[in-house]
């Protein structure tokens, strides 16, 4: 056993207590404790993607029990990726978060970023579907406190409804897990995959139920449609780098999906074969249709890129949902894209909004350094619409590729391509809003003799320094890497979702007897 | 037995989702209540309802035992749940001196009331 498998969860699970509780009056010692624990988190994640870069499960049992009686954690490159994922934006974020100041403005952000860090490291990497649940409720508990950091009559508000949501979803969760174990007599998901195959599908209506309400669960944190109108409202109202942050939250939904209706309920499976894929797939094409014209139609900036990341959702789901492993690898390449595209498009939104009057897509006057933001945010919203060159173009041509199946490829292409081009048209309406005809109004303000004493009013916006356009500048390299090296990525993707369509090595390798010392 | 408990939990569902859909923080914290109740009495059932039984393997003969996972679930279940309903009263309590109002649902129309033009 690798005991570096359980760092993600551990380290900042250490280290947040000691955040909160020591560091709690010292915001520059909570910083850079913050920073340096992530970035070792980075670096952790890193090691473990190599070490299972050469395709080999790995496994770590909590207290030396065997696998179907203890709870396991489980490496393989699919967690891997997703931690590495989750370390690389959680450091970008973090140092957004630092350089404009938002750890400030309420208490405790340090503390509750870790607590989120270690829920989402634990989702990715744990092998027990009950764990799952539990480390599913450790991030939604420290995501309630980001949510509503900082407070404010709008965001408690939006903060309250995203609570009591996702604490109906915790209910359902365990309805599922209760009629899991009742039909199974097992919660560990090899010993599921290896356990449900055998039911015939005659006597297996009490594990498809099961099966449909994880799916129903995972698609409220997916934001799925009919469960995603929680997101706009959430995303819009929460501190920016928190909705950045929060990019990676909905990947946990379409990651456990990914995990439980492949691996546990997958295709081949007599009593549960179809099921997810037959819902799964009419739900994420009205997804895309919902993000589509929610982006059209928002009137701000922030509900704008919120309706746009439940669009991803639909494309990324809508992949998922083929339950094939060239459509997988596709999906698996757009969460990572969208993931940064999602997270670069929130970082931009706060540099704007904070020098801007609310963040409503009227003209106004145009804002400092309106140049480098304007090519800033046009930059991310064609990564997120899927424009070349950078990788959402190739993500989604990915996907299409993967869907030219003659059942699919109607609605799928047809949601796809008119979802690309409606949200495209919704922001570049919205980028020329903010940032072109700002520049037409900002012209005649000047030639008015008494507004001498006028601009002094408003509060002058700050140019923004260094630091706080890094983090959204790395999203944007991030991308660009993503396009430029999309071939060995891809190939690492393929392999990826090889091994997780390869059930028998799973369930073979997690439980596995325990070799004697 | 099966009767009373189903009956049960079948009560404790209904009033939870009934108290849900009244999208006032007060009913919605007793709904969310009844339906944890209601899933930990599940989580329970799923493990088969059995009386006088220990959940330990005796060594001693072929006593007969109850199933320890379910119990070990709940247990799980209910500390959460309690945690989340304390978080759940304290951004309650928060949104309502904010507010002004206990109502859960947003009006969307005041929300952009900011962004018409």
């Amino acid at each position: 056993m690798i005991h570096w498998i359980i760092v993600p969860v551990v380290l900042p699970a250490m280290l947040a207590p000691i955040i909160g509780f020591v560091m709690r009056h010292d915001i520059f010692l909570a910083r850079v404790a913050s920073v340096a624990g992530t970035a070792f988190l980075l670096a952790v994640a890193m090691g473990l993607a190599a070490l299972a870069a050469d395709g080999t499960t790995h496994i770590y049992r909590l207290g030396d029990w065997p696998a179907p009686f203890g709870i396991v954690l489980v490496l393989d490159r699919l967690s891997a990726l997703m931690v590495l994922l989750t370390a690389s934006l959680a450091l970008i974020v973090l140092i957004h978060a630092i350089a404009t100041g938002w750890d400030a403005r309420g208490r405790h952000f340090h503390a509750l970023f870790q607590f989120q860090l270690m829920g989402i490291c634990g989702a990715f990497l744990t092998g027990d579907i009950f764990n799952l649940f539990v480390f599913f409720e450790v991030l939604l508990i420290a995501s309630y406190g980001l949510m509503i950091h900082a407070g404010g009559r709008d965001r408690m508000r939006a903060g309250l409804q995203y609570v009591v949501m996702n604490l109906a979803g915790s209910t359902l969760f365990l309805f599922a897990l209760g009629t899991l174990y009742a039909s199974t007599g097992t919660l560990n998901i090899a010993d599921l995959a290896a356990k449900v195959p055998a039911i015939p599908a005659d006597e297996a209506a009490l594990v498809r139920v099961a099966a449909m309400l994880l799916m129903i669960v995972f698609a409220v944190k997916a934001a799925l449609f009919p469960v995603q109108f929680w997101l706009p409202a959430t995303y819009a109202n929460a501190p920016a780098p928190v909705a950045a942050l929060f990019a990676i939250m909905t990947k946990v939904g379409a990651y456990a999906i990914l995990r439980v209706h492949t691996g546990a309920f997958g295709p081949g499976v007599p009593g549960t074969d179809g099921l997810a894929a037959t819902w799964l797939f009419p739900a994420a094409i009205v997804t895309i249709a919902i993000g589509a014209f929610g982006v059209l139609g928002a009137r701000r900036l922030l509900p704008l890129i919120a309706f746009s990341v439940v669009g991803s959702m639909g494309t990324l789901l809508v992949a998922v949902a083929a339950f094939t492993p060239t459509a997988t690898t596709a999906a698996l390449y757009y969460m990572v894209h969208s993931t940064f595209a999602a997270a670069c498009l929130f970082l931009i939104a706060d540099l704007v909004v904070t020098r801007r009057e609310g963040d409503s897509l009227i003209p106004a006057a145009a804002t400092v350094q309106n140049g480098l933001f304007a090519a800033l945010f046009f930059g991310a919203a064609i990564a997120m619409a899927g424009m070349p060159p950078l990788s959402g173009f190739l993500g989604k041509l990915l996907v299409l590729d993967a869907l030219r199946t003659p059942g699919t490829i109607g609605w799928a292409w047809t949601a796809i391509l008119a979802g690309s081009l409606i949200t495209i048209i919704g922001f570049a309406k919205a980028g020329s809003a903010l940032f072109w005809k700002s520049t037409a109004i900002a012209q005649p303000v000047p030639d008015a003799t008494d507004e001498e004493i006028i601009p002094s009013a408003p509060v002058p916006a700050r140019p923004a320094t260094a630091a706080e356009i890094a983090p959204t500048m790395l999203a944007l390299a991030m991308l660009a890497g993503l396009a430029i090296f999309a071939g060995p990525v891809a190939d690492y993707l393929e392999q990826t979702s090889f091994q997780l369509f390869d059930r028998a090595g799973y369930i073979s390798a997690v439980l596995a007897p325990v070799a004697e010392n | 037995m099966e009767l009373l408990v189903a009956t049960a939990i079948g009560a404790l569902t209904a009033g939870g989702v009934y108290l849900l859909l009244r999208l006032r923080s007060f009913p919605v914290i007793l709904g969310l209540a009844l339906l944890s109740y209601a899933v930990n009495v599940f989580l329970f059932a799923s493990g088969r309802l059995a009386i006088d039984m220990s959940p330990i393997l005796s060594k001693y003969g072929d006593a007969s035992y109850t199933d320890p996972l379910p119990q070990a679930l709940v247990l799980t279940a209910i500390v959460i749940s309690f945690g989340m309903t304390a978080v759940l009263v304290m951004i309650c309590l928060g949104a309502f001196l904010e507010a002004d109002s206990d109502r859960i649902d947003i009006d969307e129309t005041e929300a952009d009331k900011d962004a018409a033009p």
